[in-house]
């Protein structure tokens, strides 16, 4: 029988089936940060359980970290910090906290530390592990009920999702990157529209990344409803997975890790590669999006009385106009971060945009690199200079900062944000903020500009 | 098992809630979460929509306006719960007395957590929940009920049937503990452990 990559993973993971309809799966690897992992531990310690396998987790401090300094910027954020160091002390896991060089974004520090390998199956207290699914491993989020199920028993309670394939074909045009690529597919398939599956993307578009493209691609995914988003292993997997702190320490064979040819997709959608243009999100909801060269959309676009009153509350919101253009758009800020881009590749793109460019008056400009590796690494190659040569702020520590702007980057009421991340609820990045979604090849441009621009402009 | 309650009707009032793609972060904004405890979130659920920014209630949000104050189910717009994987957004709608939310598709690990903490997702048609923000929005005061076991949302003389897989109705009617029912199979997952190789364990670097 054929089978999807998806199917090989849930498969090879299977422990057992339970009697009402769910099955139990081995958790190869669990991933924790200080905010979402707490309650787990205490509710291990009230039960008086043990963790099941110590050497399986790893937690890292990356959701309430100030990015100036190493010190917590107030004595909750402190309390938080402080307790995940000591529960991983009682408890013997491996611990990344703030001043250890390998410290960052969980969604970045996990491959730089060769973590991740095709076969894994991973799960974290964060939504947004369906990244690892561009090494062909299936990781998702879960609940902090769940981290106690992992940490005591290394396994979770789990259902099979039906699958959808995403079949990006053609090549995509200059200026158009990962983010684009994936943002369209948000605005195509709709926040939610993937809910209940697992997404497999595939296509010469997709092929033709590198691996932090397919990792900004997979990330992203749950911005679908995705709870997990996969790419079939090729060559540039292979080669990705050589050179980090774990290489070589442990492989996932038995399989090939991906689809079988003629495996059948519960769904499948088709995206034109030549038709993506860079995007950037005018609403509060990751698929309301246009492209750069558009206009917001005005009430005459929808026919749904219930849908021009959606527009109407966004568009209030975010202080727009109907029908304004794009270009148009005045920023106050622009935040270069998060585990969608805030890589090494990441940082390449914004500087070859800053180099010998200067940051427009007004614009606060920021830049958090997605760990300390990548920061040493961007410093040595010359981008911190380049970064601060043309106005942005660089900030010596990594973490989610603005992103979701737990720790003490938040953006005021009203404030216009250029934004590398992934979400632009309300609220997201400070109460009455205002986020607009993009590259950050185009956050840089913005910056540049004082307003929303097209990247491709910039040669 | 471990059983903690049996619960197989859920009634009372219901409020409707229609706004589409409500995440985690209005459910419980991001200021609540620096916490390491369970306990003392009902006053950070909805909290930007219940209270304005000096912390008056706004009049005009419908858990704010009777008889609404005293609803225990939602009726919810699409893809509620959406965003972050914060289980903070369940505790808090059941420490502010919420029971169950009725919409037409709730985010995978929104409705994980629902089930972990006795919070019912039933599961309607899009015309069958709009029936129900229209029923909660005019017939104001009077309850309906959910039935776990039958799958039916009784509104009045209206009778409408919703969608629950079966571990989830399980869970609900049982209030089991996951974790401690798992360790019952503690010999299925050692064999399963020792069919890995060394080469397929992972081992953290400290
Ligand atoms: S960078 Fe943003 S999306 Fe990523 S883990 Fe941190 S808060 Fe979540």
């Amino acid at each position: 029988m054929t089978r999807t990559l998806y199917d090989k993973l849930v498969d090879a993971h299977k422990v057992c089936d339970l009697p009402d309809g769910d099955m139990l799966i081995y958790v190869d690897f669990h991933i924790m940060n200080e905010y979402t992992s707490p309650q787990a531990f205490s509710g291990l310690e009230s039960k008086g359980l043990n963790v099941w396998r110590p050497e399986a987790h790893l937690s890292v401090i990356d959701h309430v970290n100030a990015t100036r300094s190493v010190e917590a910027h107030d004595a909750q954020s402190k309390l938080l910090i402080d307790n995940l160091g000591k529960n991983c002390t009682t408890h013997e896991i491996a611990f990344y906290g703030l001043g250890d060089p390998r410290q960052g974004i969980e969604h970045i520090v996990v491959p730089e530390q060769g973590l991740v390998v095709p076969g894994m199956l991973i799960a974290c207290g964060d939504s947004h592990t369906t990244t690892y699914g561009a090494f062909g491993a299936l990781g998702f989020g879960i609940g902090t009920s769940e981290v106690e199920h992992v940490l005591a028993t290394q396994t979770l309670r789990y259902k099979r999702m039906k699958t959808m394939r995403v079949t990006i074909n053609g090549d995509t045009t200059l200026g158009v990157t990962a983010k684009d690529i994936i943002m369209k597919v948000v605005q195509v398939i709709g926040a939610g529209g993937a809910n209940g599956f697992a997404v497999e993307f595939s296509g010469s578009a997709i092929r033709n990344l590198n691996m932090a493209g397919r990792m900004t691609v997979c990330n992203m995914a749950v911005e679908l409803g995705a709870r997990a988003a996969l790419i079939a292993t090729d060559e540039t997997t292979e080669k990705a997975l050589k050179g980090h702190p774990h290489s070589g320490q442990f492989e996932f064979k038995g399989e090939k890790w991906v689809s079988d040819p003629n495996a059948i997709f519960d769904h499948e959608v088709t995206i034109s590669g030549a038709d993506i243009e860079p995007l950037i999100t005018w609403g509060t909801s990751p698929d309301q999006s246009i492209s750069i060269t558009a206009h917001v959309p005005s009430a005459q676009d929808y026919v749904s009385p219930k849908a021009k009153k959606a527009l109407e509350r966004s568009l209030e919101y975010m202080g727009l106009d109907e029908g304004q253009s794009a270009q148009s758009i005045v920023i106050d800020t622009a935040f270069i971060g998060s585990c969608t881009n805030s890589r090494i590749e990441d940082l390449r793109e914004a500087a070859k945009i800053l180099d010998g460019r200067q940051v427009a008056k007004g614009v606060e400009a920021i830049v958090v690199p997605g760990s300390a590796m990548t920061r040493i690494k961007a410093e040595a190659e010359g981008l911190r200079s380049i970064f601060e040569t043309s106005g942005f702020e660089w900030r010596p520590e990594a973490g989610c900062s603005m992103c979701l702007a737990m720790n003490d980057d938040i953006a005021m009421d009203g404030e216009r944000v250029a934004s590398s991340t992934n979400r632009n609820f309300e609220g997201r990045q400070g109460r009455g903020a205002r986020t607009h979604l993009m590259s950050p090849a185009m956050v840089a441009a913005a910056a540049i500009a004082g307003h929303l621009v097209d990247v491709r402009n910039f040669k | 098992m471990k059983e903690k309650h049996m619960n197989t009707t859920i009634k009372g009032i219901a409020a409707p809630l229609p706004l589409a793609n409500v995440d985690t972060d209005v459910i419980m904004p991001k200021r609540f979460l620096i916490t390491i405890t369970r306990e003392g979130l009902a006053d950070g659920t909805f909290a930007d929509l219940r209270f304005d920014n000096t912390g008056q209630k706004r009049p005009e949000f419908i858990l704010n306006k009777a008889p609404w104050k005293q609803a225990n189910i939602l009726v919810v717009g699409d893809n509620f719960g959406c965003g972050s994987s914060r289980e903070h957004a369940v505790w808090g709608m059941r420490q502010l007395g919420i029971n169950a939310c009725i919409g037409t598709g709730f985010a995978g690990i929104f409705y994980d957590n629902a089930r972990k903490n006795g919070l019912a997702l039933p599961i309607v048609s899009s015309e069958s929940r709009d029936t129900l923000l229209e029923y909660s929005k005019n017939k104001s005061g009077e309850e309906i009920s959910i039935d776990i076991v039958s799958q039916t949302i009784k509104a009045g003389e209206i009778l409408i049937p919703f969608e629950m897989d079966t571990s989830t109705q399980t869970s609900l009617i049982r209030g089991r503990d996951d974790t401690l029912d798992t360790l019952e199979y503690t010999n299925a997952i050692h064999n399963f452990e020792t069919q890995l190789d060394d080469r397929m364990r992972v081992n953290v670097i400290k």
